[in-house]
C-alpha cells in the first residue's frame, strides 16, 4: 500500500511564497508562452493558471509540445516570449527551483548508486542534510514502496521500480508543484497500476500536480482538469465532462464496422455524416447520435444500402473523442 | 553545493571497482615496466656486442683487440659459444663472422686482416699505399645505425690510446721519411723511450679507462647532478608515465557528464540548487583529488619498489602534484564540454593526450628532442609537469623554484575550466 502521511518537514521548507512572492500568488501562471527550435514552434501561445491543489493533465500526442511546456515551468528552456510563474517567482529562479519538484520522462537517476543514495544525493543537491534529510529519504522510500530495495543498485532495480525512484527523487525536497512528464511510460500495467496510487497519495495531501500523458484513461483517472495541447497549442482546457458536453453535448458515439466495397461503403458513410476511421481494410466507421435508439435507423439504412454491417457498438464520448473531435487526428497519431 | 557533487562522483567510483583498479593499477604497471627499462639498471648499461677476427695476429693487431676488450662500453666475442649439441667453441672466421651479422647475432664484427700489424697507423692521405696495411673491415646490420659509429669512433680511440707504441714507431717513421735518417745518438734515445712506451703498455688497465695509457687528453668526468640519488630518473617516470595516465583519466571521468546529460541526470540536477559552476566545480575538485591521489599512489610505488627518495621532497611533491592534478582534471572537463558523446570523447582524447605525452616528454626526455620540438613541448601539460617534478626531485631545487611551474599549470587549470564553463552553457538551457 502506498503511504498517506503527510510529506514530513514540509511546515520548515523555505517556500518561495515566503521569499519571493505574495502568500496569495497561484501555484503556476503561464503567459502567452513561445518557444521555437529553429522552424519548429514547439510552444505557441499557450497560457495557463492553475489552482493550488488541483491536478492538471495536459495532453497530446507525442510532439504535441507537452514536455517544452513543462522544460519550460522547470525553467530548463529559455522561452522565446512570454513568462512563467511558480507561486510568483520566474521559473529558473532559486525560489521557483526550490518549489518545484520536476520528475522527467527519463530515468533521470545515478546507475551505480543505490535507490537510497540516490535519493539523498538529490535531497543534497536540494540544500537538505542531517535529520530533515534522513526523514525525506525514508519517507520517499515508503512512497514508492521501495524500502526494502533501498540498498539495491538502481542498475539492478526492475523497469517499475526505476520509474517509482524516478518519481520519489523528484518529491525529495518536498516540493508543492509537481510536474510530472509521462511518469508511465514504458510501465507494465502493474506497475503502472501501482504509479497511480501513489499519484493519488500525493493527490490526497493536496499536492498540486501537472501531469503529462498521452494515455486519455490516465487523464481522465488522475486529473482534475485536462488541457489538450496539438501543435504547441492548448486547444481546450476544462474538466473532463466539460470538454466532452462541449463537444458533443448528450450525443453518444456508434461505432460500426462494415463489409462491402470500400469506396461504396465510405461514400455512404459520408453521406450519413459519419467518419471512416482505422484502416481501410477494416472498414470502420464512426457515427455521432442523439439517441441510442437511433442506432436501429442506422442498420436499417445500411441494409437498405446493400451493406452489411459485422460490428457495431454504442459509447459515450470520451478525451479520445474530443481530442478527434477538435483535432481531425487520433490522440496516439 | 560541490560537496555533494564530490560525494556523489565518490560513490559511484568506488562502486565500479574495475574502473577503480584499472585507473591506479594501470599507470603503476607502464610506469613500473619504463622505470625497469630505462632507470632500474643504469649500472648495468647495455653494451654493444662486438665479433673481432684476428686473422693478423701481430703485436699491433693483440693489442688493439686487449684495448677493445676492456671498454667498457663493447662486449668482444672471438669464438663461437659452446652449442648444447656439445660442439666447440671455434674462433670466428671472416666468414663466420659475416654469417652471424647477417643472422642477427651481432650488430657488427671487425675483421683484422694478414698484414695489418707491419703497417698498421697511416697518417693522411699522402701515405704511400704500397706501404700501407690492408684496411680493417668492419661488417654491420644497416638496421642498426647506432653501433658501427660507436664501433668506429671506438676503433680510432683505441689505436690512440690501446698500442701508444705502435704509433710512436710509425711517428718515427715517418720522421725519417722526411726529415732524414737518425744519428746513432738520436736513434738509442728514440728506441729507449719507445720501450718505456711499451713497459707502460704491458702495464694492467686502470678500471673503466679501457686501457693503461690515459689518452691524448687527460678528462676525469664528474656528474655534478643526478649521480648521488638513488634511482634519480624514477622520479622522471614516474611523473612522465603520470601525467600521461592522469589525462587519460581525467578526460575519461569528466565524460560522466556526458552520460549524465544523455540521460536527463544532468536536467535534474540543473533543476535543482546547483548551478552548472556549482556542478563543473564539483566536478573539476573530485577529477583534481582523483589525479592526486593516482600521482601519490604512482609515486608511494616508485618509492617502496624503485627506492624513490620520496619524503624528503614532500613539499615539493605536493606543490606539484597538486597543480598537475588540477590542469590535467581541467583538461579533462574542456575535452568532456567539447565533445557531444562518448564515443568522440574517446576519439579526441586520445589523439590529443597521445600528441601531448609525446611532444611534452611523457614517452621520451625532451632534451633529446630537436629544438622545435622542445618548444613545442611546452604547450603541453606534460612538459610543465615533468620539468616541476625534475626540479623536486632530480635537482633538489626549493619549493620557491617552482614557480614558473605552479603559475603555468594554475593558469593551465583555471583557463581550461573557464573554456569548459563557457562550453557548457549548450547544458545549460534549450
Amino acid at each position: 500500500m502506498v503511504q498517506e502521511a503527510h510529506i514530513p518537514g514540509t511546515a520548515h521548507l523555505p517556500g518561495p511564497s515566503e521569499t519571493v512572492a505574495p502568500a496569495a500568488a497561484p501555484p503556476l501562471q503561464v503567459d502567452s508562452l513561445v518557444k521555437r527550435f529553429g522552424q519548429v514552434t514547439a510552444v505557441d501561445g499557450i497560457s495557463l493558471d492553475l489552482r493550488a491543489g488541483e491536478c492538471l493533465g495536459l495532453l497530446g500526442p507525442n510532439g504535441a509540445g507537452k514536455t517544452t511546456l513543462i522544460r519550460a515551468i522547470a525553467g530548463r528552456v529559455i522561452p522565446d516570449s512570454g513568462r512563467v510563474a511558480v507561486f510568483g517567482a520566474s521559473a529558473g529562479s532559486s525560489a521557483a527551483r526550490a518549489a518545484l519538484g520536476w520528475i522527467p520522462q527519463e530515468i533521470a537517476l545515478y546507475p551505480p548508486l543505490t535507490a537510497k543514495e540516490n535519493l539523498r544525493a538529490f535531497g543534497r543537491y536540494n540544500g537538505m542534510s542531517g535529520k530533515s534529510l534522513n526523514e525525506s529519504v525514508a519517507w520517499c522510500l515508503n512512497w514508492a514502496a521501495l524500502e526494502d530495495r533501498a540498498g539495491e543498485l538502481v542498475r539492478n532495480l526492475s523497469g517499475g521500480m526505476k520509474r517509482r525512484l524516478n518519481m520519489a527523487a523528484g518529491l525529495i525536497h518536498h516540493p508543492r508543484l509537481v510536474l510530472m512528464d509521462e511518469p508511465t511510460v514504458g510501465v507494465d500495467p502493474q506497475s503502472r497500476n501501482r504509479i497511480f496510487e501513489m499519484i493519488e497519495a500525493l493527490r490526497a495531501q493536496g499536492m498540486t500536480v501537472i501531469y503529462t500523458t498521452h494515455y486519455m484513461e490516465e487523464a481522465e483517472r488522475l486529473c482534475d482538469r485536462i488541457a489538450i495541447v496539438d501543435h504547441g497549442r492548448i486547444i481546450a482546457l476544462d474538466t473532463k465532462e466539460a470538454l466532452v458536453r462541449a463537444s458533443f453535448a448528450e450525443r453518444s458515439q456508434v461505432m460500426a464496422r462494415f463489409a462491402g466495397p470500400a469506396e461504396a461503403v465510405s461514400a455512404w458513410v459520408a453521406n450519413r455524416g459519419g467518419r471512416m476511421t482505422g484502416s481501410t481494410a477494416e472498414l470502420s466507421a464512426e457515427f455521432s447520435v442523439d439517441r441510442p435508439t437511433e442506432i436501429a435507423s442506422l442498420l436499417d439504412e445500411a441494409a437498405a444500402a446493400g451493406f452489411e454491417i459485422v460490428d457495431v457498438s454504442l459509447r459515450r464520448p470520451n478525451l479520445e473523442s474530443v481530442f478527434l473531435h477538435l483535432t481531425g487526428r487520433e490522440l496516439r497519431d | 553545493m560541490i560537496f555533494p557533487i564530490v560525494r556523489t562522483a565518490i560513490i559511484a567510483l568506488r562502486r565500479d571497482r574495475a574502473a577503480l583498479a584499472l585507473s591506479f593499477i594501470l599507470p603503476i604497471s607502464f610506469f613500473s615496466i619504463f622505470a625497469v627499462i630505462f632507470a632500474g639498471h643504469r649500472d648495468s648499461m647495455p653494451k654493444i656486442s662486438l665479433i673481432v677476427v684476428d686473422e693478423d695476429n701481430s703485436r699491433a693487431s693483440r693489442q688493439l683487440l686487449n684495448g677493445l676488450q676492456t671498454d667498457g662500453s663493447l662486449k668482444v666475442i672471438t669464438s663461437t659459444a659452446a652449442k648444447p649439441d656439445s660442439a666447440p667453441p671455434a674462433p670466428y672466421t671472416n666468414s663466420t663472422a659475416e654469417a652471424a651479422v647477417k643472422a642477427g647475432d651481432v650488430s657488427v664484427a671487425l675483421i683484422i686482416p694478414r698484414g695489418f700489424g707491419e703497417n698498421p697507423i697511416s697518417f693522411g692521405p699522402n701515405s704511400d699505399p704500397a706501404r700501407s696495411a690492408p684496411p680493417i673491415q668492419l661488417l654491420n646490420d644497416a638496421s642498426d645505425q647506432i653501433a658501427p659509429q660507436m664501433v668506429a669512433g671506438l676503433l680510432q680511440k683505441e689505436a690512440m690510446t690501446a698500442m701508444p707504441s705502435v704509433m710512436a714507431e710509425t711517428g718515427m717513421k715517418y720522421t725519417e721519411r722526411y726529415l732524414g735518417q737518425f744519428t746513432p745518438e738520436q736513434r738509442k734515445r728514440v728506441d729507449d723511450s719507445l720501450n718505456q712506451l711499451r713497459q707502460l703498455e704491458n702495464k694492467p688497465p686502470a678500471a673503466g679507462t679501457g686501457s693503461g695509457f690515459g689518452g691524448i687528453i687527460s678528462v676525469k668526468e664528474r656528474s655534478v647532478v643526478g649521480n648521488t640519488k638513488n634511482g634519480s630518473m624514477i622520479s622522471f617516470y614516474a611523473a612522465a608515465i603520470g601525467v600521461m595516465f592522469l589525462l587519460f583519466t581525467a578526460s575519461g571521468s569528466a565524460g560522466s557528464l556526458l552520460d549524465e546529460a544523455e540521460s536527463g541526470t544532468l536536467d535534474r540536477v540543473l533543476s535543482s540548487r546547483i548551478d552548472m559552476t556549482g556542478l563543473l566545480a564539483g566536478k573539476l575538485v573530485f577529477n583534481t583529488l582523483l589525479a592526486f591521489t593516482q600521482l601519490t599512489v604512482m609515486f608511494l610505488w616508485g618509492w617502496a619498489v624503485f627506492k624513490l627518495d620520496l619524503f624528503s621532497h614532500i613539499p615539493g611533491f605536493l606543490v606539484m602534484g597538486l597543480c598537475t592534478a588540477l590542469a590535467v582534471a581541467a583538461f579533462g572537463m574542456l575535452l568532456a564540454s567539447i565533445c557531444h558523446t562518448r564515443a568522440q570523447l574517446g576519439a579526441v582524447s586520445t589523439l590529443l593526450i597521445l600528441t601531448m605525452s609525446a611532444i611534452g616528454g611523457s614517452m621520451f626526455p625532451r632534451f633529446l628532442m630537436p629544438e622545435s620540438i622542445q618548444k613545442a613541448g611546452l604547450w603541453t601539460i606534460n612538459a610543465w609537469a615533468i620539468d616541476g617534478f625534475t626540479k623536486v626531485f632530480w635537482r633538489d631545487q626549493p619549493v620557491t623554484a617552482l614557480w614558473p611551474q605552479v603559475v603555468v599549470l594554475l593558469a593551465t587549470g583555471i583557463v581550461l575550466f573557464a573554456i569548459a564553463r563557457r562550453l557548457a552553457r549548450r547544458w545549460e538551457f534549450s
